[in-house]
């Protein structure tokens, strides 16, 4: 099981995965708008979405798990 | 005109409260919770809380804005840059509540917001624009066959956009059909707005702008160029005027094409025409902002006037406070350094508490700082910290003094772009004044394996 964390605190601009998607390595996953700018979320292993944890317009903090995956 | 409530925060809405002090003008700050020990709070004469942190909720709060203003006796609302300025209902409704907006009118800010439209508007003008489709694409097909008649490589843009925000440079068919749907899809979240077009995009062009004004009385001037070239995803870092190895004979083009832009739209208040202008100093019209915009302090620097001082008094119903040409001048070479919080390697936002900011010595340069040491950037709004403004003779006296100053600046608790300015300014490319929009992604593949520190 891999966390997918928030890398800043900021705004979901994009959710562009669904629970048990199966995604690559390096695909855009999540988008966050911060400081009017655009802040891709990459998965960072290939495998298949278990869980999202937020949506759309949601505020996080850095750190924050956004999904997971299990490779 | 008594009092004026500065509808922005940060670094504009203190240099705004600064000229109302000097003119005698009261002021009102409105801020959001995130923002209360900010230094335009505690400056302005009154302040008032307008909501949580989150822009929608605080800053874009049209009608307690107004409603702030009409219980506090203001005159007139000064809107800065972003948030409501080129908000043309938001000027409605202030004018409707008999309050001054010191800006352009309502029809000239929709009217130069739609970006397809003001194309249009500018060819009927004889304003030479970049080559492109006149009208919204509606579907990839029709994109592919616009993209095919103008030659890739393209820009595809959202036509409400604005800010670096809603356009993607396409190099063929394929990046083409990658992009459309989110192009369309961001104006649509953005803006509210999913209508695209496309424009040629121009190789090695330079980004190069007037700024431009003008009053109820119909004068129009112009208070010179801006070259706007040092841009990271679309957005600015380094500005100056005058513009590096620009011909005058191209200048007088760009000039007679910023106020023929300016007349054809009855233009009041400040303006700024942004061309492309490629490697034949051919030039094109791209876009009018329709407000004061970040970099206005290099036109200040270089002209001598206070282009906010400026404002009120067209606001007021004045004539321009100088109507003739020949009486504005440009003296020396002014440079902008836009300090963000962020990483200075991959341009990413680093928001964190200002720990420590001591400027050093700040002999011969202009600060227009929206933070002191002690506050916080918060990730709610954008990354800009201050902005720094060295003026001189000439631009390599510029360029030195600019290089000695940063160098010095000691900044603890978050990072800043500070230390890629200091390599930055070291670069040929930069010195040689003679560089695009390309030229930080040219650098960047230069400085690869190497470490900003």
């Amino acid at each position: 099981m891999t966390q997918v964390k928030s890398t800043m605190a900021g705004t979901v601009f994009t959710v562009n995965v669904a629970e048990g998607e199966e995604v690559t390595a390096g695909q855009v996953v999540i988008v966050l708008e911060s400081m009017k700018m655009e802040i891709p979320v990459e998965a960072e292993v290939a495998g298949k979405v278990t869980s999202i944890n937020v949506q759309v317009s949601d505020f996080v903090n850095e750190e924050d798990v956004l999904l997971t995956i299990e490779a | 005109m008594d009092k004026i409530l500065v509808a922005n925060r940060g670094e504009i809405a203190l240099r705004i409260i600064r000229t109302c002090q000097r003119l005698g003008i009261g002021t009102v700050a409105v801020y959001s919770e995130a923002d209360s020990d900010m230094p335009f709070v505690k400056e302005a004469d009154e302040a008032f809380l307008l909501g949580p942190a989150q822009v929608q909720q605080s800053y874009l709060q049209a009608d307690v804005i107004i409603d702030i203003a009409l219980q506090n006796g203001v005159d007139a609302i000064h809107p800065g840059y972003g948030l409501l300025s080129e908000n043309a209902e938001f000027v409605r409704k202030v004018q409707q509540a008999g309050i001054a907006f010191i800006g352009p009118d309502a029809d000239t800010i929709d009217q130069m917001g739609d970006k397809i439209g003001s194309r249009v508007t500018m060819q009927a003008a004889g304003v030479p624009v970049v080559p492109g489709t006149d009208e919204g694409i509606a579907s990839l097909d029709e994109a592919v066959q616009a993209a095919q008649d103008i030659g890739y490589p393209v820009m595809l843009k959202a036509s409400a956009g604005g800010g670096g925000i809603g356009m993607v440079r396409c190099e063929d068919e394929q990046a083409l059909g990658q992009h459309f749907q989110s192009v369309k899809s961001r104006a649509k979240a953005y803006f509210g707005d999913d209508v695209v077009f496309l424009e040629k995009f121009i190789a090695d062009a330079r980004h190069i702008e007037v700024q431009v004004f003008g009053d109820h009385a119909g004068n129009v001037v112009h208070l010179f160029e801006r070259n706007c070239s040092v841009q990271r995803r679309n957005q600015k870092v380094i500005e100056e005027s005058p513009s590096p190895h620009l011909p005058q004979e191209a200048k007088d083009r760009l000039y007679q094409a910023a106020v023929d832009a300016a007349k054809a739209v009855a233009y009041k208040n400040a303006g700024t025409v942004e061309f492309i202008v490629d490697n034949n100093n051919d030039i094109y019209f791209l876009e009018m902002n329709t407000r004061l915009q970040v970099e206005h302090p290099v036109t200040e620097q270089v002209t001598g006037y206070d282009l906010v001082e400026w404002q009120i008094e067209v606001a007021k119903g004045n004539e321009l406070p100088v109507k003739s040409q020949a009486a504005i001048t440009s003296t020396g070479h002014a440079i902008e350094f836009r300090i963000y919080a962020e990483d200075p390697v991959k341009f990413m936002p680093s928001p964190g508490a200002i720990t420590k900011l001591d400027w050093g010595d700040t002999t011969g340069v202009r600060i227009d700082s929206g933070y002191v040491e002690g506050g916080k950037v918060t990730p709610f709004y954008d990354p800009l910290i201050s902005k720094v403004i060295v003026h001189a003779p000439t631009r390599s006296e510029a360029i030195e003094r600019s290089k000695a100053f940063l160098s010095q600046v000691g900044v603890v608790g978050l990072k800043t772009n500070i230390p890629f300015f200091d390599k930055f300014l070291a670069s040929e490319d930069f010195l040689a004044g003679d560089y695009s929009t390309a030229v930080l992604a040219t650098w960047f593949e230069k400085q690869k394996g190497e470490t900003i520190k």
